[in-house]
């Protein structure tokens, strides 16, 4: 039998947290649930060693009485029939919903390049996530590389967990961010997250306008090669976390039907009280479009209103989420991607990482759906989750036809069972 | 929390906080947890459940995603698959 | 206007293979297509190469391809491997099957073995334990087909042949084609379209029949022969509107395709989750181990199908200079060499080593 709930949030991170303590406050059936162990998303995800940050813990205790499934994987949704199969590491089971808020927050964007597969790679947010739940990085020296805001935060908490953070490889130039450090004035709390996170990295040379040209290591990492603003240099390294950004994860959205924005990089598309095109279903947060944790509560605030029907209190909201908004943009416009980062692959480097498809076997073709069909790029276990989002820069293909079940990998017995079978008969 | 939980990753013996990930213990063994279609070694890159390049085998479960398993007494776990 | 020896609409596998005999004799062949290489039925399938033996004309037109595909075993991009394939029997029905299909093949030769429940078990370990006996099929292999049709497509083209790629045939005209974009070519045409056949040929009644597969991570060793209810197409799928079967074969990669469906009646390509719930426990069944085995994504994907199950494949009646190799319905990668043999014997008017009869085009329809 399907657990039942008036309002369902799909994300336990800021915005999933917001919505389900702003539509819990009117007494409705909320039930929450996340991939993860713990709720708190990326952004403030659990640290075994450290505690919450305070809006964390504020955020947390809001939510203490709803309901909630973790460590959940989504297989299948049917927005008709309101219902929604996840599976656990036992079971399958089932979710019904009144009404649905998408809060399924980003992934890294991971561009291709040389040595980018060896052990000891990661993303800038990945080895971040790693570190906070006990992966070793004491003593260990981490060049952080890669672009925009999350490289700062990932090496700040690099550092907490005693890390020798050798370098920030920034690919943006020194000149558009000293721009928008000087604009920060504009948003007080920002500037000062800004200055404290500088504090916290005291002492790591920050490189501008420099990229990682290669990783190196016979079987795991063992340094990288850096461009730096036309010098080469080489760094002797166990970790290089490389980010190039968030893309937005919208693939829940798809699933269900959802209209998507027409960028490179498909967000949920949404209305001003964070309605998607379908109905009764709500969206916050990065799964709508980049813009960080302030834009993201703000978001999750509007949807969780909206769908409870206080949309007077949602309304109330829409100048402070103008703001947050604002500053997504600025952050966008001064870390936009330069081209030299779409070319830092050569013909040997992965690309697809599941199905070790080079660059080289790729260039053959002018579409996602024909490279997949020669090549089986996309087609392995992330489904084009890292690869996709790497082409449609490199090569601007689209990377997502008709959505496929299962969302997440799934065991078979999980699409197998029959109250699923008894509802979707079309 | 803050007890010590053992595991056994191919067979040598792993101790760590509790509220560990899996791919935390492992990475105190070896940096490679699998090795690829064409064979080679690969570890986690996305930290939070999407790229599957930290795909171990847990209890016996194959391809279990190392980076959103919790450690738990006594769990075995196998690299290399 | 360009003048061809055969103008093929159509680059899925049966296109492709049909364009490649025709070049090997010598002829100068334009292949027009207008989505991917193999993106069709092609794409959609499982690429088991396999002696299928539902009706005598489709076991004769089976065993006539197979040996040609030994030629594309060395040829690795084409993923050939011989797997062999498994008939398994869960009950006495199916044992009255599975005895008959060893008559057939041993008949015609083909080579095969009975196993027993614990010789069954020692074939498969993952199979479950209260089957009743299975029939071994050793020569039977699978192939990547997309690739082999890519592969087939380069054999044209070092022939001097052209691939007219991203164009479309939109109108078969006074011997020839005109395609989207207003060319018009000259020469005999073969329409070689799948399921798309009916809409330059429609006196054809090829349907598009629905199927749906899955596919798992990697489970090396797990299973070592492509495994199939031996009621696969008379009791389990036969005519019915809506059947599934346990047909579960593992790729060289490790992974593990799983299938089948059928279904008339349904044109969108969204997975019917509760046809999807049917299939896999039909196929848990004989695998049970399967249950626990890790899905990374399910698709469905169009047979072309004929009311007879036999493909329609020579000379369009009443048309001059058309001719079709299409309705291939689940076997077309199988049939696809032995398809082209025929077709381009009859082509160039030579008497052909397979009777054509059973794949007259327009048989029963006049």
């Amino acid at each position: 039998m399907a657990e039942r709930c008036d309002v369902l949030v799909i994300g336990a991170g800021p915005a999933g947290l917001a919505a389900a303590a702003a539509a819990a406050g009117q007494g409705v059936d909320v039930m929450l649930l996340d991939a993860q162990p713990r709720a708190g998303g990326q952004v403030w995800r659990h640290d075994i060693a450290h505690r919450a940050p305070r809006r964390a813990r504020h955020a947390l205790r809001r939510v203490a009485a709803v309901k909630r499934h973790f460590g959940i994987r989504v297989v299948d949704a049917d927005a008709s029939a309101r219902m929604l199969r996840v599976e656990d590491a036992l079971h399958a089971r089932e979710f019904g919903w009144d009404r649905l808020i998408l809060a399924t927050g980003a992934r890294e964007l991971c561009l291709p390049f040389p040595g980018g597969t060896l052990p000891g790679v990661t993303g800038a947010g990945g080895l971040q996530a790693l570190v906070k739940q006990g992966w070793p990085v004491s003593g260990k020296r981490v060049v952080v590389a890669g672009s925009g805001p999350l490289l700062l935060a990932a090496a700040a908490s690099l550092r907490a967990h005693r890390a020798r953070v050798l370098a920030i490889v920034e690919q943006a130039a020194r000149h558009d961010v000293h721009a928008f450090a000087r604009a920060l004035w504009r948003w007080p709390d920002k500037l000062a997250q800004a200055v404290q996170l500088r504090a916290r990295l005291l002492g790591v040379p920050i490189h501008y306008g420099a990229v990682v040209r290669a990783a190196r290591g016979d079987g795991t990492l063992c340094g990288v090669e850096i461009d730096s603003a036309g010098v080469s240099v080489e760094l002797a390294c166990d970790h290089l976390a490389a980010g190039f950004g968030l893309v937005p994860d919208a693939g829940f959205g798809r699933l269900l039907g959802c209209e998507l924005t027409a960028a490179t990089q498909p967000a949920i598309r949404v209305d001003a009280l964070q309605r998607t095109s379908v109905e009764s279903v709500f969206a916050a947060g990065e799964c709508c479009g980049i813009g960080g944790m302030d834009k993201a509560r703000i978001e999750g605030a509007i949807a969780g209103h909206a769908a409870v029907g206080d949309e007077s209190v949602a309304r109330a909201l829409f100048a402070a989420r103008d703001r947050a908004r604002r500053f997504a943009d600025a952050v966008a416009h001064t870390f936009t991607l330069d081209p030299r980062t779409r070319t830092l692959a050569d013909g040997e480097t992965t690309v697809c990482r599941c199905e070790d498809v080079t660059l080289d076997a790729l260039r053959a073709f002018h579409d996602a759906r024909a490279a997949k069909l020669a090549t089986r790029c996309g087609m392995g276990a992330c489904q084009g989750r890292i690869c996709g989002a790497a082409l449609a820069e490199l090569f601007g293909w689209s990377w997502h036809g008709h959505p496929r079940q299962p969302l997440f990998p799934a065991r078979l017995a999980s699409l197998a069972d029959e109250s699923l079978a008894r509802r979707s008969c079309p | 929390m803050n007890g010590m939980v053992h595991l056994r990753i191919d067979d040598v013996a792993v101790e760590v906080a509790e509220g560990a990930s899996v791919a935390a213990a492992i990475a105190r063994v070896t940096p490679r947890f699998r090795l690829s279609r064409s064979g080679r070694p690969r570890g986690p890159l996305c930290g939070m459940g999407v790229c599957f390049e930290c795909r171990v085998t847990i209890g016996g479960e194959a391809h279990a995603l190392a980076c959103m398993t919790p450690v738990r007494e006594g769990m075995q776990v196998r690299t290399g698959g | 206007m360009p003048a061809y020896d055969l103008i093929v609409a159509g680059a899925g596998i049966v296109g492709a293979a049909c364009a490649l005999a025709a070049a090997e004799e010598g002829l100068r062949v334009a292949v027009v297509e207008p989505g991917p290489i193999g993106g069709g039925a092609t794409a959609a399938g499982m690429g088991h190469l396999v002696a299928m033996d539902e009706s005598p004309a489709e076991f004769a037109l089976a065993r006539y391809s197979l040996p040609w595909w030994e030629a594309w075993a060395e040829e690795a991009a084409a993923e050939f491997r011989r797997c062999g394939t498994l008939w398994v029997a869960d009950d006495e029905t199916g044992m009255v099957s599975l005895q008959a299909r060893f008559a057939r093949f041993a008949a015609a030769d083909v080579a095969c073995e009975r196993l027993d429940a614990a010789a069954l078990r020692e074939a498969e370990p993952e199979l479950a334990h209260d089957l009743a006996g299975g029939l071994r099929v050793p020569g039977d292999a699978v192939v990547y087909p997309p690739q082999v049709t890519r592969l087939m497509l380069d054999r044209v083209n070092a022939r001097g042949g052209a691939l007219l790629h991203r164009r479309k045939v939109v109108a078969l005209e006074n011997g020839g084609a005109r395609l989207d974009d207003g060319t018009r070519l000259a020469g005999p045409v073969l329409v070689a379209c799948g399921c798309d056949t009916p809409a330059l040929l429609p006196e054809l009644a090829i349907r598009p029949r629905r199927g749906h597969l899955v596919v798992t991570d990697r489970y090396p060793d797990w299973l070592h022969h492509q495994v199939v209810e031996t009621g696969y197409a008379a009791s389990a799928h036969g005519d019915a509107d809506e059947s599934v079967a346990c047909n579960v074969q593992p790729r060289p990669g490790g992974q593990l395709l799983v299938g089948s469906s059928r279904e008339y009646g349904r044109t969108g390509n969204a997975v019917s989750m509760s046809l999807l719930a049917r299939m896999l426990r039909r196929c848990f069944r004989f695998l049970p181990g399967l249950a626990r085995c890790k899905a990374l994504r399910a698709w469905t994907g169009f047979r072309p199908a004929t009311s007879d199950g036999l493909p329609c494949i020579g000379a369009v009646p009443s048309r001059r200079n058309v001719w079709v190799a299409a309705g291939h319905e689940g076997l077309g990668v199988t049939t696809a060499p032995g398809t082209a043999r025929l077709f381009v014997d009859l082509l160039l008017g030579r008497a052909p080593r397979l009777d054509p009869a059973p794949y007259a085009p327009l048989r029963g329809m006049t």
